[in-house]
Order: structure tokens, then sequence, then C-alpha cells
């Protein structure tokens, strides 16, 4: 049996006086596709947040790839992690935002190329070529040279989506990156979304109000609730047969919004 | 009737030494600016209380007493400039502490998303710097360090104190001489202020560059 690639035990997370996640503990294996659904400031984004290193812990231990993510160990106790840990740390994990985040100031293709060769100390002859394969993944090669602005949301999007594979992570963050796009834009991010979950046996977590699409991608669906997990399973058994009132109530209010299953 | 090539020349060579000011002044101010805004910024608290000590004092005190300093106080502790040096180190650091507000504020104006795409990928605090967040602030600054030159330009008449040649100095020279106070003084009005007009457009053109395919981000 393999030993899951990310270990979330006991993870509380504070704004404030504000209980945002509570307690929460769960596993992922490696190559696991999950999904996260749940109602609006259930602590979604938080989570993904956290793994990403952008925000603090308030209490609870991560580990990813087998070492703790907020801790290391000095003389023999644990102590809370230095920058220098959390940068070692994060080569194993890559996020795509809701709003993009490319740089406007970077053509696309330096915006990919930007971290390998920084990171990595890639020449960039070879990060250039290694950028110019993932565009073309993503449907986008003729637009190496364009600049972000001139691009639409789905094609930013792409773009980021490349951007971040080009480090090769082992886990994938997505947060909600089809909620920022008109309806239409939509599918072309989904479509190299499906691919990738296809092709690659990246760990991914994703974070989605787009229940159809969570159906297909996913392995595991968790529904949250409070910074708690309600439910979870496999997709058909959480969207044909939720157990609990709430992952019921939920996917009605959904399903009444116009979103398909 | 005066000799009025001469004294013309005579200003001209103050028009000169007054860009010299302002040119290596501007410079300094540069550095001074990024060092103590970036400073005041940086994850080491003795840098912050550095860079905040250096930009309060030379904010709250006179450039009138600064160039003073420079000048005629620093020698007692070793340190002997020239006219020149002196004045150029004053102006420098004056309107770098004013300047270094500005790169501070632009700084922390750049969306919060660009730094967080910086920490997704990893980047180092240096790196995160040098490669996407000044290189967006920079065109933030730029209009205000226009008018930080222009500021630094009509501030270069207090060196005519350490008995620097500059252009003020050089006018009040040609009235004496000539009893004519017109003349010099409407031609060194006419100098400054197309000085001032070459700073403007410079950083204007600058801008332009700068800006390029930033369009529609802001
Ligand atoms: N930086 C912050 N400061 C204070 N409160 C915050 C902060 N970030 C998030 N919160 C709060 O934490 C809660 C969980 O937020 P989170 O963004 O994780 O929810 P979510 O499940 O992603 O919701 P949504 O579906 O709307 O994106 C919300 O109540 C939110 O207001
Ligand atoms: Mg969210």
């Amino acid at each position: 049996m393999t030993a899951p690639i990310i270990r979330i035990k006991e993870l509380d997370k504070s704004f404030g006086t504000l209980r945002v996640l509570d307690g929460l503990s769960f596993d992922v294996m490696p190559g696991e596709k999950l999904a996260l659904i749940g109602p609006s400031g259930s602590g979604k984004t938080t989570i993904l947040r956290i793994l990403m290193t952008l925000e603090t812990i308030s209490g609870g231990h991560i580990e990813v790839c087998g070492e703790q993510l907020y801790h290391m160990q000095r003389n023999g106790r644990e102590v809370p992690a230095d920058a220098a840990h959390l940068h070692h740390m994060r080569r194993h994990i890559g996020m795509v935002f809701q709003h993009f985040n490319l740089f406007p100031h970077k053509s696309v293709l330096d915006n990919i190329t930007l971290a390998p060769m920084l990171t990595k100390a890639e020449p960039r002859a070879r990060a250039e070529a290694r950028a110019m394969e993932l565009l073309e993944m993503v449907g986008l090669a003729d637009k190496a040279r364009a600049m972000p602005s001139q691009l639409s949301g789905g094609q930013k999007q792409r773009v980021a989506i490349a951007r971040a594979l080009a480090l090769q992570p082992r886990i994938m963050l997505f947060d909600e990156v089809t909620s920022a796009l008109d309806p239409e834009l939509v599918e072309e991010v989904l479509l190299v979304m499906k691919r990738l979950a296809a092709e690659t046996d990246m760990t991914m977590l994703l974070v989605t109000h787009e229940m159809g699409f969570a159906h297909e991608f996913a392995d595991r669906v968790l529904f949250f609730d409070k910074g708690r997990i309600v439910e979870q399973g496999p997709p058909d058994q959480i969207f044909r047969n939720p157990e609990h009132e709430r992952t019921q109530t939920f996917l009605r209010k959904i399903i009444a919004a116009g979103h398909r299953v | 009737m005066a000799d009025w090539s001469g004294y013309l020349n005579l200003i001209l060579q103050g028009a000169l030494v007054t860009a010299q000011l302002t040119i290596y002044g501007s410079a300094l101010a540069l550095v001074a600016a990024f060092l103590a805004g970036m400073g005041r910024l940086a994850p080491w608290r003795a840098v912050r209380w550095l860079s905040t000590l250096y930009i309060e004092f030379f904010r709250g005190t006179s450039i009138y007493v600064q160039l003073f300093w420079a000048y005629f106080v620093l020698p007692f502790m070793g340190i002997t400039l020239s006219p020149l040096a002196a004045g150029i180190l004053a102006l420098g650091l004056n309107v770098g502490a004013y300047a270094a507000e500005v790169v501070r504020g632009a700084i922390l104006s750049v969306p919060r998303d660009q730094y967080e795409a910086t920490v997704a990928l990893n980047l180092t605090g240096a790196q995160r710097m040098r490669h996407v967040i000044v290189p967006q602030a920079l065109p933030l600054m730029l209009p205000t360090f226009g008018n930080n030159a222009i500021e630094l330009l009509k501030a270069t008449a207090v060196v005519s104190l350490i008995s620097l040649t500059d252009m003020t100095f050089q006018a009040q020279i040609v009235r004496a001489q000539t009893g004519n106070t017109l003349i010099p003084f409407a031609m060194i009005l006419i100098l400054y202020f197309a000085m001032a007009l070459l700073i403007s457009a410079g950083m204007r053109s600058l801008e332009r560059r700068m800006t390029r395919g930033l369009d529609g981000v802001r």
C-alpha cells in the first residue's frame, strides 16, 4: 500500500475570531483527483491556499510528500517552518488561481519560462522548448509572443495552467479556475483540464462550482460545510445518492441555480 | 553698455553646474530612494528602522541645514567634500527621502495577486521583487519621480550658499556687475523652465515605453 502524498491532520484555521477550518483531517493518495465542493464560505479556498503556503495555520499538521509542510525538526524538537523550509516544500506544489494572476509585463512565453529559469536554473533554450510543448498542449502555441492583455479570459487561464505545469509539481491545486470566465469560454479550459487529468499522474485538488465537471474529473468528492467534511466518496455516490441532508440541500440549490450535475 | 556675450557665457556656465547638480543629484536620489523605499518593506527589523530613520530625518530637516552640514560640518569629522560633491550629496539625499516613499507606495500598490503568483511559482523574495513586483511598480513611480527631479532642479539654487557657481549665483554676479536685474533673471527663468520641460518630456517618454503591453491591466 502506497503512502498518502498529502496528510492533513486536525487542521485549524481562524481569521481573527472566525473559525474557518475546524479540526479538519483527510489524506490524498498520489495521483488522486479530488474535487472539493460546498457552499460559499465553507473554507475550500482556504484549504488550497494553506497547501500553497499563502496562509498560515492556526493548529494541526500537514504532511506533503512525506515531510511536514508547516513544521520542521530543530535539535530533535518540532518548530514552525522557516522561509527556507517553505521554499523547499513549495517545489512539490503548483496552483492555478481564479483570476489567472499572469504577469502583465511579460509575454506568454516569458510568463511560463520565468520560474523554471529562476528556480531550476534551466537554460533559456530548454525552458522555451518546454514552454512551447505546454502551449501546444493547451492549444495556444500561436500566442507565445502575445502579451496577456491581448488574450481572452479562457486563453489567459490556459496560459496560467501551462505556467504552473512548467515547474512539474507533483501536486496541482485549482481554485475555481473557470468562475471568472464568460460562459462560452469555460469549456475550452475544462477540456484542457480533462486532458491533463487523463494524461498525467499528477495529484490534483480542484475547488469548483461546476458539478458536472467535478463528476467527470474526480476520483473522489469532498463535500464541505463550515470548515468540516460533511460527506465524501466517489462522484457517483455524492452526486446521485448523497447521504446527508446538507449535501442534498446544497446539490438541489445548485441544480435550481441552473448548473448541470 | 556691458559686454553681454561675456555675461551670457557666465550664465551658461552656471547652467552647466545646475545641470550637473540635477543629474548627479537625481541619480543619487534614485539609488537612495530604492534602498530606503525597499528597506522599509524588508523582512529585517533593523533595515526597516534604518530606512525609516533616514526618510524621517531628511524630510524633517531643511535642505539648507543639510547643505551646511555636508559642506561645513563634515570636514570636522574628517570628510572634506568639494562644493559640487557636497551639493550633490545634500540634494540627492534630501530628494531621495521623498522619493523613497514613492517607491514604497508603488511597490505596495502592485496587486496582491501578483505576489501570490510568485509564491506559487516558488520564486525567492529577491527574484519576486526584481522580476515581478518592481517592473510593475516602476511605471507607477515615474510621474512622481518626474516631479521629484523638478523639485531637485529648483532646489539646486541653494548651493550658491556654499559658493558653488550655479545658474542663480551667476545671475546675481551679472546683476551686481551690470546693475541690470531684468535680463539675467529673465534668462535664468527661461533656462530653469526649459530644463524642467526637458525632465517632464523625458519622463513621459520613459513612461510610455514602460507601460507598453501593460494596457488594460489596471
Ligand atoms: N484573509 C481573510 N481574512 C478574513 N476572513 C477570511 C479571509 N479569507 C477568507 N476568509 C473567510 O473565511 C471563510 C472561508 O473562506 P473561503 O474563501 O475558504 O471559502 P470558500 O469555500 O472558498 O468560498 P467560495 O465558494 O465563496 O469561494 C469565509 O467566511 C471568508 O469570509
Ligand atoms: Mg473560494
